[in-house]
């Protein structure tokens, strides 16, 4: 296992939300959308130069901007 | 029962079932004090009528949104009247995220009923929910629908008198933990591997694929509203204009002795004996005919497509692929919405900046929408006028915008102060729109568009039509005049265009075509023509959502920009 954030994730790669680190106002919009310590992510694709990152969390597709993907940490297999 | 309240998270079918619930005279309006836009209805006849609220969509009573905070204070003052109840729709395919705010609205005060809509979708994902199960836990009643096809609606409206407050009891830190419970307790989830159409879908998402698919769907997309809308001008709204009210504007004309003040304000000049709607300016000709059979048109086509790209859920993947690109001005990507709108007429443009979050955002997108994007009309006209000399007349015009474009962006996001918020959206799976709830958006938001535009266009042509009585018009065309000729390097005719250009722009691009310029000359008009000051309907708008200051400031960037781009050109061509 290993702790990466989504932005380095590989698209389809999957995993587990440890952490983010954030405000409480992102934390509360990233919990909204499921996105919270414990739940399965799977990443979708990400753009080019450092554009937002899709992932999906249960059955909800979701886009981050890249600077607040950056503070979600995921363990991943290596 | 007095009222309903409709709430859920975004993208759940709640417009759909609002749709379904209520039957004519939905209005759409802004919650007091706020750009953030809800629609009310009502179900039932006489005594027994229930007002129905399409709440906007939250995911959370801990608002972190303007529209989140409206849906918050709209659920409190429901609680403090009493006598109303709310509907909690529930996107049956995500049942976790969606307990989330239904558990939350269960502790307040107020009577409620639970829709599992999405209902179809979920069992062809191997989603199932124990719903007696579901209805034990929570206390209140929970009615699975399939609001596309109107499953489940009838046996909501027959149960909406079994609403009741729920008997869940939690701790809120435990919430996630409850939730987690619940859903061990009442879903089963069979495994299903992608979908092709999924599959698909992910191509318009991944930037190699997704960029020339967007290309070819804008493509689309315009040539669809061009149609559309010059369809509308051409076959309905023209001829009733030239045929109905022309006749009935000529006799008016002759009982007022066709002249004198009140002639030219309500009918205004005739134009070699007769009413041209397009240059006459008279309140009832020109200040009726601009919003209702030029502008009109193209409203409804865009409505139409927009709605649709938004209903089908290609709207916020392309606000996805463009973000990068949206950043170096100072927005994100939802930020495509008004660019887009504004390219088939600025007003419902500048009302697009509203899914802008900041002030910031909202100010920057404004001024560059009415800055460096022509309308549909006019891009018509500058084709038509410098169309002949090819790429040679259009890539300097069109050319210069997009760097105007780039250029005032990135130096409103240098010098504005504060910051704007990355995109943070949910990408709902395509869906085909169902066409009632579809329509009955278009229809809303075209009446509201007349009932805000058509005054204020009727306001600028009476204040126009003073000023020309009072020859104040004159006196600045005046005062421009050496301007024009010496730094913009154009004939001193031109001046009347420019005037004419604040009431209608595709108008103002025509009457330099007698005028018999240069290349160059019609280039540096055509873009100073786009960029000056935006049409009389859309200041109007502007000023409304930017408020007075703000648009003063707007009003300072375009007219020194354009004359400073427009100096510019007369040197480098």
């Amino acid at each position: 296992m290993a702790h990466i954030d989504l932005t380095q994730m590989g698209a389809g790669q999957s995993g587990k939300v440890i952490s983010m680190q954030g405000g409480r106002g992102m934390m509360a919009k990233l919990e909204a959308l499921g996105i919270r310590p414990g739940v399965e992510i799977t990443k979708v694709s990400g753009q080019i130069m450092r554009g937002p990152v899709i992932v999906r969390v249960g059955n909800t597709q979701v886009a981050i901007g890249f600077g607040m993907a950056r503070r979600v940490i995921v363990a991943v297999e290596v | 029962m007095k009222k309903i309240l409709l709430m859920g998270n975004p993208n759940v079918g709640k417009s759909v079932i609002f749709s379904r619930l209520t039957g004519v005279g939905v209005i759409a309006s802004n919650y007091p004090g706020t750009t953030v836009e809800f629609s009310k209805g009502s179900m039932g006849s006489g005594e027994q009528k229930v007002v129905v609220i399409d709440v906007p969509g939250t995911y959370s009573l801990n608002p972190t949104s303007p529209a989140e905070k409206v849906a918050v204070e709209m659920l409190d003052k429901a609680i403090e009247e009493k006598d109303s109840i709310v509907i909690s729709i529930i996107d049956a395919t995500n049942l976790e995220r969606n307990l989330n705010l239904t558990l939350q609205m269960l502790k307040k005060d107020i009577p409620m009923i639970i829709v599992l809509n999405l209902w179809d979708e979920a069992k062809h994902i191997g989603i199932s929910i124990d719903i007696e199960k579901l209805e034990r836990i929570l206390g209140v009643a929970v009615i699975p629908t399939v609001a596309i096809t109107g499953e489940g609606i009838k046996e909501l409206v027959n149960r909406l008198d079994k609403a009741k407050k729920g008997q869940y009891q939690y701790e809120d830190k435990e919430r996630w933990h409850e939730i987690g419970n619940i859903i061990a307790e009442v879903q089963l989830i069979k495994h299903k591997h992608h979908t092709i159409g999924e599959r698909l879908g992910d191509l318009t998402v991944h930037p190699w694929t997704g960029i020339p698919i967007a290309i070819v769907i804008l493509f689309l997309v315009f040539q669809l509203i061009r149609f559309i809308g010059e369809g509308l001008i051409g076959y309905v709204f023209e001829p009733i204009f030239e045929n109905l009210w022309s006749p009935i504007m000529m006799a008016l004309s002759q009982l007022l002795g066709g002249q004198g003040i009140i002639h030219n304000i309500l009918i205004g000049q005739l134009i070699e004996g007769e009413i041209d709607f397009g240059q006459s300016f008279g309140l009832l000709t020109t200040g009726l005919f601009v919003p209702i059979a030029a502008v009109l048109p193209y409203i409804v086509a865009f409505y139409l497509v927009l709605s649709f790209l938004e209903d089908s859920g290609y709207l916020p993947r392309l606000a996805v692929l463009l973000d990068k690109i949206m950043h170096s001005v100072g927005l994100h990507g939802m930020a495509i919405v008004p660019m887009l709108l504004g390219l088939g007429c600025n007003v419902p443009g500048a009302l697009g900046t509203r899914v802008l979050e900041t002030k910031r955002e909202r100010f920057i997108a404004a001024t560059l929408m009415a800055i460096a994007i022509p309308c549909m009309a006019q891009i018509a006209m500058i084709f038509g006028l410098i169309g002949k000399y090819g790429a040679r007349g259009l890539f300097p015009v069109f050319g210069t915008l997009f760097v105007v474009w780039f250029f005032f962006g990135i130096l409103m996001n240098l010098v504005i102060k504060g910051e704007s918020p990355e995109i943070f959206t949910e990408i709902p799976p395509y869906r085909l729109p169902y066409f009632g709830a579809l329509l009955k958006k278009v229809f809303m938001r075209i009446k509201w568009f007349l009932k805000e535009a058509i005054p204020f266009v009727l306001l600028g042509v009476f204040i126009v039509n003073i000023l020309y009585a009072l020859r104040i018009i004159d006196f600045f065309g005046r005062i421009a005049a050496p301007v024009i000729t010496n730094i913009l390097g154009l004939p001193l005719e031109a001046v009347g265009a420019l005037i004419i250009g604040f009431l209608r722009k595709d108008l103002a691009v025509g009457m330099l075509l007698p005028l018999g310029l240069s290349l160059k000359q019609l280039i540096i008009a055509s873009v100073v023509l786009t960029m000056y000051f935006p049409c009389v309907a859309t200041f109007a708008i502007l000023l409304k959502e930017l408020g007075i200051i703000d648009m003063i400031k707007a009003a300072i960037i375009m007219i020194v920009s354009s004359f400073l781009v427009g100096a510019l050109l007369n040197l480098i061509i």
